[in-house]
């Protein structure tokens, strides 16, 4: 059975059908590709599966669940975690308290157990705490654990984002763009550690423009075009496909 | 002038459990909540008006103050919850306007603009002369339990959540965090020592009226916890005795100024209000006792990685 399965998934703004339905399936394990010309919907893809945006039809099954249209705390807590193209979120909360922020299962975010404290929460925390400073050293963010995030510069935010996915032990992460505006070496650095998820059982799906990264990290790889799925196979099978040509280059004139 | 003092450092200890409460949501949560000053006089009633007409004991009508706050803020915030985020502020603005026309108006419950006089307060008949001085003993009781509340919910992971749905609540949510949960116990909370703020002024003075909560307490307050340093439950604590001590040493200060009219004082005592505390922010714009990211604690020596 596939982690998560898209089935005629729909989504239109303002009359026009951004999303025109799609299917694919993601399996257990290893790092997904999501490749596609600009438009093709990878981004409202990952916003209708996190559910930032209700679809219009078709449905989200994820671990054996419909999530198609759910809030998007109870998609991240069944599993299913999201990280954004900018390096959005918290900029004033440090590098730690980031990684704090997206452990899993945190008793202490009771309002009860935050007055009158509890030990399963004081423990809990305590765990949490020596994960960061794990997490933080694999990232190489240590030196900057108490920063807060707007000091961080581009590649070390994307490392951050990174960071959420391994405090939070999704069963899947969806990250947008990975690498964008990163150098190449802090390129190879971020890919290195990406490496890591698929090891820890975290599978993900991942949008990305650069195709060295894509052929080097993801198997399989989707070609989204025009909202929807064109086909999908292991890089060179997608980039020997004409039809995958034709999407990033335009149709040879006849 | 003992009395004096006394009398300012009751108010001002009002006015810090009220700033504690604003900054639980607004330096917490990042939510606006204009309506202060009428979550203030709900429990300002509540607790008149089961202690004199009820005849309850007091310690019930502050429990009941406390309660009624609480409600009150969770049917303002549940209220506003399909609206955007700005909106809140106007409800709340608007709640606090409907809060005191409320009261001037249903003569049969509030006594309209007469007010409510007779307002019992704890011993008072006992302690005659030294009421006032144990009823400040009281007040820093309270508020020091508030206060010790606040400190633990803001070094909580609680209160982590809660900046983080400050910074962006959207994130947050895809994060995984239950926004409206926090949110709205937040909210709730805040109004809660609201009201319970209330319910100790009334018993303080004896004597409450809708024109004793007016908007103008909420822009003190917002004051307070602006200039002592918002999302720093100690800051709240500290700008609010400084904005109480600026209203009153103010008066004083401009009767040092010569060749002016009683009026041109009184519109100079606000001037120098409004100029210390423009000072205060320009030249520490987060405040007296700026928010503090809490450190993470160092690694363990010979740890296992």
């Amino acid at each position: 059975m596939p982690l998560l399965e898209l089935k005629g998934l729909r989504r239109s703004f303002y009359g026009l059908e951004v999303l025109r339905g799609v299917d694919f399936a993601v399996e257990v394990g290893g790092i997904t590709g999501l490749i596609g010309p600009n438009g093709a919907g990878k981004t409202t893809l990952f916003n209708v599966v996190s559910g930032l945006v209700p679809p219009d039809a078709g449905s989200v099954r994820f671990d054996g669940r419909e999530l198609g249209g759910r809030a998007p705390d109870v998609i991240s807590r069944a599993g299913l975690l999201r990280t954004f193209q900018v390096a959005r979120g918290f900029p004033k909360l440090s590098v730690f308290q980031h990684l704090m922020l997206y452990g899993r299962d945190q008793p202490g975010e009771g309002l009860m157990a935050a007055i009158f404290g509890s030990r399963a929460a004081r423990d809990r925390e305590a765990e949490l705490a020596e994960k960061a400073l794990e997490t933080a050293r694999f990232l190489r963010l240590d030196r900057l654990i108490d920063n807060p995030a707007t000091a961080l510069s581009g590649g070390q935010k994307k490392l951050l984002e990174i960071g959420r996915a391994l405090m939070a032990e999704p069963k899947l992460v969806l990250l947008d763009e990975p690498t964008a505006g990163v150098n190449p070496t802090l390129q190879n650095e971020i890919g290195e550690r990406l490496l890591e998820l698929p090891k820890r059982g975290i599978s993900v799906l991942l949008i990305e423009h650069d195709m060295g990264f894509i052929a080097h990290l993801c198997d399989p790889v989707i070609v989204m075009a025009e909202g929807q799925v064109l086909t999908q196979g292991t890089f060179d099978e997608v980039r020997n496909d004409h039809r995958v040509r034709e999407a990033y280059l335009g149709r040879r004139a006849a | 002038m003992l009395n004096y003092i006394l009398f300012i450092a009751t108010i001002g200890s009002i006015y810090a459990l009220l700033a504690l409460g604003l900054n639980l949501i607004w330096g917490g949560a990042g939510m606006v909540n204009l309506g202060l000053a009428g979550f203030f006089a709900v429990g300002a009633y509540t607790s008149a008006l089961v202690t004199t007409t009820g005849h309850l004991p007091i310690a019930v009508g502050w429990v009941l103050a406390l309660i009624a706050g609480g409600v009150a803020g969770l049917v303002v915030v549940l209220s506003t919850t399909r609206l955007r985020e700005d909106y809140l502020a106007i409800v709340t603005l608007g709640f606090a306007e409907v809060v005191r026309l409320f009261a001037a108006n249903e003569i049969w419950l509030t006594k309209g603009t007469d007010g409510i006089s007779g307002i019992p307060g704890p011993g008072k008949a006992a302690l005659g002369q030294n009421f006032n001085a144990a009823y400040l003993l009281i007040l820093l009781a309270v508020l020091a339990v508030v206060f010790v509340l606040m400190r633990r919910i803001d070094r909580s992971p609680y209160g982590r959540a809660l900046r983080a749905i400050r910074e962006d609540a959207q994130v947050a949510q895809v994060a995984g965090k239950p926004v409206l949960r926090f949110k709205a116990q937040a909210f709730a909370l805040s109004a809660a020592i609201a009201g319970l703020a209330g319910a100790l002024y009334g018993h303080f003075t004896s004597y409450i009226a809708p024109d004793l909560f007016l908007p103008l307490i909420t822009v003190y307050i917002f004051l307070s916890v602006a200039s002592g340093g918002v999302g720093n439950p100690s800051g709240a604590l500290v700008g609010a005795y400084l904005v109480m001590t600026l209203l009153e040493s103010a008066r004083f200060l401009v009767e040092f100024i010569p060749y002016v009219t009683a009026v041109q004082r009184a519109a100079l005592k606000e001037l120098l209000i409004a100029v210390v505390l423009i000072l205060v922010l320009r030249l520490m714009p987060r405040g007296l006792l700026p928010e503090r990211i809490p450190r993470a604690p160092k690694p363990q020596t010979g740890g296992t990685t």
